[in-house]
C-alpha cells in the first residue's frame, strides 16, 4: 500500500517538475532573446569605440513600446496590420519551442528540418504582409526588397542543408536522415563541403536576420525603416520580440545542424538551461542593484563563461558573435547585388559541396 | 510614477525634423551618437519614422513649405512625446525674425496642433552636444 502511494507522489512530483519546466521555457527563451539583442547593441557599440546600452535597454524598449499610442493608417488593410506581427511572433515562438524540446527537454517529439524551413519562412512572410498592408510608399519599397531578400537566399539555405543530410547519411538510422535530433548527434561542419555550406547559411540567416550587409529591407538611412516604418506601440513590440526570438532561434538552428547541437552530459539538461539563466540573472541583478564590484563582475561572468562551455552554449555564443562581426564589418548591399552573391556566389559553394559531399560519401571519404 | 512613463525614460528614441536649419544644429544632433558623447548609453536611439519616436527633435525657423509637414509629422508621431527645440532659429526664429519666408515660431505651430505638447526649448547656436543632453535629461526628470 505504501510503496503504491509512494510511487504516486513521486509521479506527482515529477508532473509537476514538468508542468514548472514548461512554464519557465516560454520567458526563459524570451530572456535568452533580450539578453542576445543586448549583447548585439553592446558588442555594435564596443567595435564602434562607444560605451554602449545597458543591460536592460532590450526590456525597457519593449515595456515601453506596450505603453504607447499605436496608430493605424487610414488605407491600411487593418486586418491584416494588426495580425501579422503576431503570426510572425507566434511562427518565431514556436520554431524556438521546437528547437528547445529537442536539445533541451529531449522528448521522442520528431521536428524534421523541413517543418524548421517552413517556420523559419514564417517571419519574413508575416514581415512581408504586414508591410503591404500599411499602405506606405516606404514600406511598399521595403517589401519589394524583402520578397526579392527571401527569393535570393531561400535557394542556397535549403541547399546548404542538402549538403548536411548528404553528409550524416551514413551515420543516421534508416528513416532518420531528416529529423533535427538525429542530425543534431554529428558535426558536418569539420569537413570541406561542410564548412562550406556552414559558411554559405551563416550568411543566410545574416540576411534572415536583416543584419546589416543584408538590411535592405529596412534601410535605415534610405527608407526610413522601410518594412516598419509605419507600425507603432505594442505592434512595434510584437516585432521587436520577434526578432529577439529570431536571435535566439536561428543560431540555435545552426548549431545543431552543422556544430553537433549542444551536449550537456554532466548535470541533467533539464538543469542546465534555467541554471545558465540563474547566472545571468545574478549577473542582472548586481547590475541593476548598483552593486559593482569589479570582483562580483568578474565572478559572475566567470561562472556564466564556464557554464558556456559546460553547457556547449559556448557553439551559440561564437555563431552570434561571427554574425556580429560581419555586421559591423560591412556596408549595405543593393538588392541586386545580394541576390548576385545568393545565387552565383553561394549557389556555385554550395553545388561544388554537394558534389564534393556526394563523393566522400560514395567512396566514404570523411574529410570531403 | 507609472511603469508607463518609467520606462519611457529608461528608453528615448528620437526622431530628427528639420524644418528650415542651416544644416549646423543637425551636425549637433548626429555629434551627441559619436563615441564621445554615444547617447545609447541612456537608451537614447536616432529612428527614422515618426511612428517609432518619443521624441522630436526640431531644429530651423519653420519656413512656410516646412511647417505643414512639421504639422503632419507631430500628427503622427505616438503619444506619449517631447518635442526638443533645438537653435535658436527653433526656440524663437533667431535672426530670421519677421522673414517673408518664415511662417512663425515652432512652438506657436505645435500649439495649434496640440495645445497639450510638451515642449522644451535648447537655445544656442548651434547648441553644444551637452547642452543638449542636458535639456533631454531636465525634461525627463521633470515628467
Amino acid at each position: 500500500m505504501g510503496a503504491i502511494f509512494e510511487g504516486k507522489g513521486k509521479e506527482m512530483s515529477n508532473q509537476l517538475m514538468n508542468i514548472l519546466f514548461w512554464i519557465i521555457i516560454v520567458p526563459g527563451i524570451l530572456v535568452l532573446g533580450l539578453v542576445a539583442s543586448w549583447i548585439v547593441r553592446k558588442v555594435s557599440a564596443l567595435v564602434q569605440w562607444r560605451v554602449g546600452p545597458p543591460l536592460f535597454q532590450p526590456a525597457y524598449d519593449v515595456m515601453k513600446l506596450m505603453g504607447k499610442e499605436i496608430l493605424i493608417p487610414q488605407d491600411a488593410q487593418r486586418t491584416v496590420f494588426l495580425t501579422a506581427p503576431l503570426v510572425g511572433l507566434a511562427g518565431t515562438l514556436l520554431l524556438s519551442l521546437m528547437l528547445w524540446r529537442i536539445t533541451v527537454a529531449q522528448t521522442a517529439f520528431v521536428g524534421d528540418i523541413i517543418v524548421a524551413i517552413y517556420l523559419m519562412v514564417l517571419p519574413s512572410l508575416a514581415l512581408i504582409l504586414g508591410s503591404s498592408a500599411s499602405a506606405s510608399p516606404h514600406a511598399s519599397i521595403g517589401t519589394g526588397r524583402e520578397m526579392k531578400l527571401v527569393m535570393g537566399y531561400e535557394l542556397p539555405l535549403v541547399l546548404a542543408f542538402v549538403v548536411v543530410v548528404i553528409k550524416t547519411a551514413g551515420s543516421v538510422g534508416p528513416g532518420e536522415q531528416l529529423s533535427l535530433a538525429a542530425i543534431a548527434q554529428q558535426t558536418p561542419a569539420f569537413s570541406i563541403s561542410g564548412m562550406l555550406a556552414f559558411l554559405a547559411a551563416l550568411l543566410c540567416v545574416q540576411a534572415k536576420l536583416g543584419f546589416v550587409p543584408f538590411d535592405i529591407a529596412e534601410a535605415e538611412t534610405e527608407l526610413g525603416s522601410g518594412v516598419l516604418m509605419e507600425y507603432s506601440g505594442a505592434l512595434l513590440a510584437a516585432w521587436k520580440l520577434m526578432h529577439a526570438l529570431m536571435l535566439v532561434a536561428l543560431p540555435f538552428f545552426l548549431v545543431m545542424v552543422f556544430l553537433g547541437g549542444f551536449h550537456a552530459t554532466l548535470p541533467p539538461a533539464e538543469l542546465g538551461i534555467p541554471v545558465v539563466i540563474a547566472a545571468l540573472m545574478v549577473f542582472a541583478g548586481t547590475r541593476l542593484l548598483a552593486a559593482r564590484s569589479k570582483f562580483m563582475d568578474v565572478l559572475s561572468l566567470l561562472i556564466f563563461i564556464g557554464l558556456c562551455v559546460w553547457l556547449g552554449l559556448g557553439k551559440y555564443v561564437l555563431i552570434l558573435v561571427l554574425l556580429i562581426l560581419i555586421k559591423n564589418t560591412n556596408p549595405r548591399l543593393r538588392i541586386d547585388q545580394a541576390m548576385k552573391f545568393f545565387w552565383v556566389y553561394c549557389g556555385i559553394a554550395l553545388v561544388a559541396a554537394i558534389i564534393l559531399a556526394s563523393i566522400g560519401y560514395y567512396y566514404d571519404i570523411h574529410w570531403l | 510614477m507609472s511603469l508607463k512613463m518609467w520606462s519611457l525614460k529608461k528608453s528615448v528614441w528620437v526622431f530628427h525634423v528639420n524644418v528650415g536649419a542651416c544644416n549646423n544644429c543637425d551636425i549637433e544632433v548626429v555629434n551627441m551618437l559619436t563615441p564621445k558623447y554615444d547617447v545609447e548609453r541612456f537608451g537614447i536611439k536616432l529612428v527614422g519614422s515618426p511612428r517609432h519616436a518619443d521624441a522630436l527633435l526640431v531644429t530651423g525657423v519653420g519656413t512656410h513649405q516646412a511647417v505643414i509637414r512639421l504639422r503632419e509629422v507631430y500628427r503622427q508621431t505616438a503619444k506619449p512625446c517631447v518635442v526638443f527645440l533645438i537653435g535658436a532659429c527653433a526656440c524663437g526664429t533667431g535672426i530670421f525674425k519677421g522673414g517673408y519666408h518664415v511662417a512663425g515660431p515652432v512652438d506657436e505651430i505645435i500649439r495649434e496642433v496640440d495645445p497639450d505638447a510638451i515642449i522644451a526649448y535648447v537655445p544656442g547656436c548651434p547648441p553644444k552636444p551637452e547642452a543638449m543632453i542636458s535639456g533631454v535629461v531636465k525634461v525627463l526628470s521633470a515628467l
